[in-house]
């Protein structure tokens, strides 16, 4: 059986590559993933044994972006302990209590200015927000005008003059606890954070004592490290957390397109033609 | 006055006989009998422009959580008995699917400006069709008749003051005439929807899901069934709650009674 397997396509990070599984597969000729992320995979080890890797890229971005600027909004005007006061079985409730932050007009600071963080950046400006993005490399002239965005060569900059960060990176090794406590101790203590990474680019434990002592004054977090989280853990008891189960990609049309890219790339790559959205180890 | 409370009646008139002024906080003034303030000689003033930025945020914020399952989504996040989150567990993309805003006063013009960013093909009904320029800048559409909206959309959301022309505007037959796939939205007041059609709609999935700020009454009675639908979204009216806008509201307030006092022209009397 394991000599007809010719592509893989990975779904949420399944099968697991390890040597023992590609040494099984020797006609193994394409990986295939369900989104951008390759942090899971080992680029050095499946090169090695000539199987090539392919993300989907393109399919990713419009709803996670939709799901960052839904996040945002839900944490900023309290929704979700809102929606608990609403629905609670006690008997009175205070509505003068419940007050948000007004999320028209706001500074936006945007961490990682890829594919998604540029429609982040355009659901933001309809909100009239003020956009600062800091990112690798520096966007081109009219992509920041199209936006509104402004450059933030420090990163340090961004933090402070931000009321809601955004980071929409992927992980590597530079980005690894990219937001830690002295980043948090930056930030605004009004402002919020908003992670659409891989949990492992926020230091979880900086970010509980943040939320815990106000240093920061909430955090809205779609993915979490591991997945999911350990029961038990600090973050699912703070009010001012709102996580979510990785709503970013969690919709039909997302799917749908994810696997439409992967088939693509596999037909590619079993073909002996150029593979689409391929990805080499750095 | 804030949230409708004191109740303004025959009774609390009477025992007032100085009262110059009632200013009302929030744009809607449908709790007020204008008729019976007028034959007291007791002005009125609300505050209009000021909350429709951040209703019309609101609406949007309801949308994408109604839309993404944002709710449902963080239960399964922090409780206690989830050991995987399931991979058929899914939401709906907002971007490029219809919405249809009934009511294109100054809210509902701002969630059309805001939709737009999201490639939403965006419907109106108002009263009143809007010049072309408006139209254009936010690529809405007029339905002079709302079955037309009603029937397009995959969000219809609701942003009309309470009248008598509005109350129970969306009742069992606009329910029917929408997709089975579609959200309603409600960011004006609860009487506006013909709640029990709405319950029937939702538990018989004749639309999908709802997303409402406001109720009738509020809050509502600790056992009602809406409280207790998956597919639903209850905020307890925090159209208007943040910290900045009701500050502004006060000012607003102020100044209308500050003027109400002394015999000046009231800003934002309602007549």
């Amino acid at each position: 059986m394991g000599k007809k397997v010719q592509a893989i396509y990975l779904w949420w990070h399944k099968p697991v590559i390890d040597p023992e599984l590609l040494q099984s597969l020797p006609n193994l000729k394409v990986i295939a993933n369900s989104g951008v992320g390759m942090d899971h995979l080992d680029l050095k080890l499946v090169a090695s044994f000539g199987v090539k890797m392919a993300n989907a890229p393109c399919a990713v971005s419009s709803s996670t972006a939709d799901a960052g600027m839904a996040l945002l909004l839900a944490s900023a005007r309290r929704l979700v302990e809102g929606y608990h006061v609403a629905i609670s079985s006690g008997s009175e409730y205070c509505e003068a209590d419940l007050l948000g932050d007004e999320v028209t007009g706001v500074a936006l600071g945007i961490i990682g200015m890829g594919s998604i963080g540029c429609k982040i950046a355009l659901g933001a400006k309809a909100f009239e927000m003020t956009i600062l993005y800091h990112n690798r490399t520096w966007r081109k002239e009219q992509e920041e005008q199209a936006v509104g965005a402004t450059c933030c060569e420090k990163m340090d900059n961004l933090l402070q003059q931000a009321d809601f960060v955004t980071a929409v990176v992927s992980l590597t090794l530079h980005t690894h606890k990219l937001i830690g406590k002295r980043e948090m101790e930056l930030m605004k203590p009004t402002a919020t954070l908003i992670n659409f990474s891989r949990g492992a680019v926020v230091d979880r434990g900086a970010l509980v004592t943040a939320l815990q002592i106000g240093i920061i004054r909430a955090a809205a977090l779609d993915v979490t490290f591991p997945e999911p989280r350990p029961r038990d853990h600090m973050l699912l008891k703070l009010k001012n957390v709102i996580i979510t189960p990785q709503l970013g990609t969690k919709t039909d049309k997302a799917t749908y397109v994810v696997t439409e890219e992967a088939v693509e790339n596999i037909r590619a790559a079993l073909n002996d033609l150029p593979v689409p959205s391929e990805v080499l180890p750095s | 006055m804030w949230y409708h409370r004191p109740v303004v009646n025959e009774e609390l008139l009477q025992s007032l006989p100085n009262l110059k002024i009632v200013a009302s906080s929030g744009v809607g003034i449908d709790h007020l009998d204008l008729n019976l303030l007028s034959s007291y000689g007791v002005k009125v003033s609300n505050t209009p422009f000021v909350v429709s930025t951040d209703t019309a945020d609101l609406g949007m914020a309801l949308m994408l959580a109604s839309s993404r399952r944002l709710v449902e989504g963080y239960q399964m996040a922090v409780s206690p008995d989830t050991e995987y989150f399931p991979a058929d567990w899914l939401g709906a993309e907002v971007s490029g699917t219809t919405l249809g805003i009934v009511g294109m006063g100054t809210i509902g013009y701002k969630v059309a400006e805001r939709a737009k960013a999201f490639e939403m093909k965006i419907l109106y009904h108002n009263r009143n069709r809007r010049n072309q320029e408006e139209e254009s800048a936010v690529g809405a559409i007029y339905c002079k008749k709302i079955d037309d909206l009603l029937q397009q959309s995959d969000f219809v959301l609701l942003s009309v003051n309470l009248t008598p022309q509005t109350h129970k505007l969306i009742g069992k037959r606009e329910l029917e005439l929408m997709k089975p796939t579609a959200t309603l939205i409600n960011t004006s007041r609860g009487l506006v929807v013909d709640q029990d059609a709405l319950v029937e709609a939702l538990q018989n999935k004749v639309i999908k899901a709802a997303a409402l700020d406001v109720t009738y009454p509020e809050p509502l009675p600790r056992d009602h069934p809406l409280l207790k639908l998956k597919n639903v979204i209850i905020t307890p009216h925090i159209g208007s709650a943040t910290k900045k806008t009701r500050r502004l509201m006060m000012e607003n307030m102020m100044e209308s009674i500050q003027a109400g006092l002394t015999g000046l022209p009231i800003p934002n009397e309602v007549l």
